[in-house]
């Protein structure tokens, strides 16, 4: 039998956790959608967990942040994107750096940036079976 | 070749001053909370102003000023208003080279690139609205004999903008004009990373513009962007930048049912067709500068050609004089004419790049050309530059299929003509596309197949007045840069009027 739940497509470095420790302390629960496009496309932006409305309809829940002391934090993306990211794991990282569109972070002088692996096969039977 | 002195430095043609307030109601407004944020050059990397930090009070305070504004200028005749557009025009053209100076230096851009097509398209922009508005007609239809519909254009009212840092002063002239002409006034937010160079625009015309018709208030996205697109007391909200942030917009949109103009990016395919490689001559030559117009602002255009797709007849000939074309491309300082590629705008901007050309190898990609961040030493070390790079891989690459924004093509071959459109179509995005063949037919053909809402054909690039621009897909909603966007900032009144001295006959 293959495990019943799927293995998490989705990581957070330390120092990204101790930002989203502070933001969580600022704001409450938190969310992640992964953008596209211009500017400051491709980067993971941070609300208010429901400050996006995402649905499963256009969206793909890519699975959720495991932050001490935070509520879970899921990392979305429309399905449609997911489409040509299916292969790779996720894991948001920090460094310097300004603005990204309502993200959080982005008065702190600080930014999220996603960084990418491949899947293993086992992982990518798993996730996309 | 001519190297300007960096902005504030002895010889230097620009200076910005040291702190820059919110720009409202024509005076230089303090932020409420009193905070500032300080704005580096990514031509070094080192802060050189520092910029009122605004929030949802100081969007507030702009607000008032433009609903204060807003009945005079509507009301002001539009030989007036596209007056007022001309003497703008005016006045940045005469001030151009510092300008395009101050830009350069903002936002790490070659000044060749904001001498040469920034400025003198911000100035002509301005001009072509004022000229568009005064050719604008309303319409009168007979529907009776004694009845008639007139259609008469209304500004909409308060309008907000959010504009991108990739080209602050021409994205900025791009929102202002078609919303000014139309009768608006405006509260505009720049981005956070280029929030300058519009101040000293701003400066520079503060004796031209009435007060409140232009407010600009700067800071983050998340404190003064988000009250500005959220607020009940806008009209319309016009935003530049990327997909979630465009889905947020729409939906603080829907609360207030308000219309968004949207523009979010892309991932343009340039197909070179066989044909382009018949004959070595000047088309050959303009072609391969096509391919090379990925690095055009150092690739942080929505529109970047950054998807090459040769046909595999010419594949290893055409990249290869293409590669060449790419290697001799002039990095450096961005304040030198001579210099083709400058910074990217950021640090977080480098390393979103470099992220990708890490994830484009891990997927089997092979690196052409470029593939690491560049150091030029002295003052220069501390800047984000990006060495111009070129993949060669498949369209079912993340490389393929995601905005980088940085100085990276991705290259691949097609067959023949439906594997060619079916590549350039497999992508979220539809903005840009560039088609070079030296057949009409095939260029044609080529072209109406693309979705995309820009598709340039034997050439790429350009970005006159009076050609519409905007998104298929994913890219957005709405047109800008044509003079249909002046009813885009406008409302349709209908006035219904019958000339008849006779009832309907229902009661």
């Amino acid at each position: 039998m293959p495990p019943l739940t799927r293995p998490s497509q989705v990581a957070v470095t330390p120092l990204a956790a101790e930002l989203l420790k502070q933001l969580g302390g600022e704001h409450g629960p938190l969310m992640f959608h992964q953008s596209g496009g211009c500017c400051d496309g491709s980067a993971p932006m941070c609300y208010p967990a429901g400050e996006l409305l995402v649905s499963p309809e256009t969206d793909r829940l890519l699975g959720e942040l495991e932050v001490t002391g935070l509520d879970p934090i899921p990392v979305w993306m429309s399905r449609s994107q997911y489409a040509y990211w299916s292969h790779t794991h996720l894991t948001i990282d920090v460094v310097p750096g300004r603005g990204s569109g309502f993200s959080l972070e982005s008065p702190t002088g600080l930014r999220f940036l996603t960084r990418s692996r491949l899947l293993t096969d086992e992982e990518s039977a798993a996730l996309n079976r | 070749m001519t190297v300007y002195q960096p902005p504030g430095r002895p010889g230097s043609i620009v200076g910005y001053h040291p702190r820059y307030e919110h720009w409202i109601g024509g005076t230089w407004t303090p932020p409420v909370r009193g905070r500032y944020f300080e704005n580096p050059t990514p031509v070094t990397g080192q802060p050189f102003t520092e910029i009122a930090r605004g929030t949802a009070e100081d969007i507030e305070a702009a607000l008032d000023a433009a609903h204060a504004a807003a009945p005079a200028w509507g009301r002001t005749a539009p030989a007036d208003r596209a007056g007022l557009l001309l003497r703008i025009a005016d006045r940045m053209e005469q001030h151009l080279e510092e300008l395009a100076v101050a830009e350069s230096w903002e936002n790490g851009k070659p000044v060749r690139e904001t001498l040469a097509a920034d400025l003198p398209l911000a100035v002509d922009h301005l001009r072509y609205f004022a000229g568009a508005l005064r050719a604008q007609e309303g319409g009168l239809s007979q529907l009776d004999e004694d009845t008639v519909a007139y259609h008469f254009h209304e500004p909409l009212g308060v309008v907000g903008q959010i504009i991108p840092w990739n080209f602050p002063l021409l994205m900025a002239v791009w929102k202002l004009a078609p919303a000014l002409a139309a009768g608006n006034t405006v509260v505009l937010k720049p981005a956070e990373q280029t929030p300058a160079s519009i101040m000293l625009l701003m400066e520079l015309i503060a004796d031209l513009v009435p007060p409140g018709v232009i407010n600009v208030v700067n800071g983050f996205g998340v404190e003064a962007g988000k009250p500005l697109a959220a607020s009940s007391r806008i009209r319309k909200i016009s935003f530049t930048g990327e997909t979630t942030t465009g889905r947020l917009i729409m939906q603080y949109a829907s609360g207030n049912l308000i219309p968004v103009s949207l523009e979010l990016g892309g991932k343009s395919p340039n197909l070179f067709f066989a044909d382009v490689a018949d004959r070595r001559d000047d088309f050959y030559d303009k072609a391969l500068e096509g391919f090379a117009m990925f690095a055009l602002n150092q690739g942080e255009v929505c529109t970047c050609p950054s998807r090459a797709l040769i046909q595999s007849s010419i594949y290893d000939g055409f990249l290869g004089d293409g590669l060449d074309r790419v290697r001799a491309m002039r990095q450096g300082n961005p304040l030198d004419t001579e210099t083709m590629v400058g910074a990217q705008a950021g640090n977080d901007q480098l390393e979103k790049i470099l992220s990708y050309i890490d994830i484009g190898q891990a997927e089997g990609a092979k690196v052409l050309a470029g593939g690491e961040r560049v150091d030029l030493g002295g003052e220069l070390s501390g800047g984000y530059y990006v060495a111009p790079t070129v993949f060669e891989g498949t369209n079912d690459m993340r490389i393929f299929q995601e905005e980088i924004f940085g100085p990276v093509v991705a290259v691949t071959r097609f067959e023949d003509f439906e594997d060619g459109i079916g590549i350039a179509n497999d992508t979220l995005y539809g903005l840009g596309a560039g088609i070079w063949s030296r057949d009409g037919s095939t260029a044609y053909r080529a072209g109406r197949a693309i979705q995309a809402g820009r598709v340039w054909t034997n050439c790429y690039h350009h970005y006159p007045a009076h050609a519409a621009f905007g998104g298929y897909k994913n890219s957005g909603i709405g047109r800008e840069n044509h003079k249909a966007l002046l009813e885009h900032y406008q409302q349709t009144k209908n006035l219904l009027v019958s000339y008849s001295g006779r009832a309907q006959g229902f009661f």
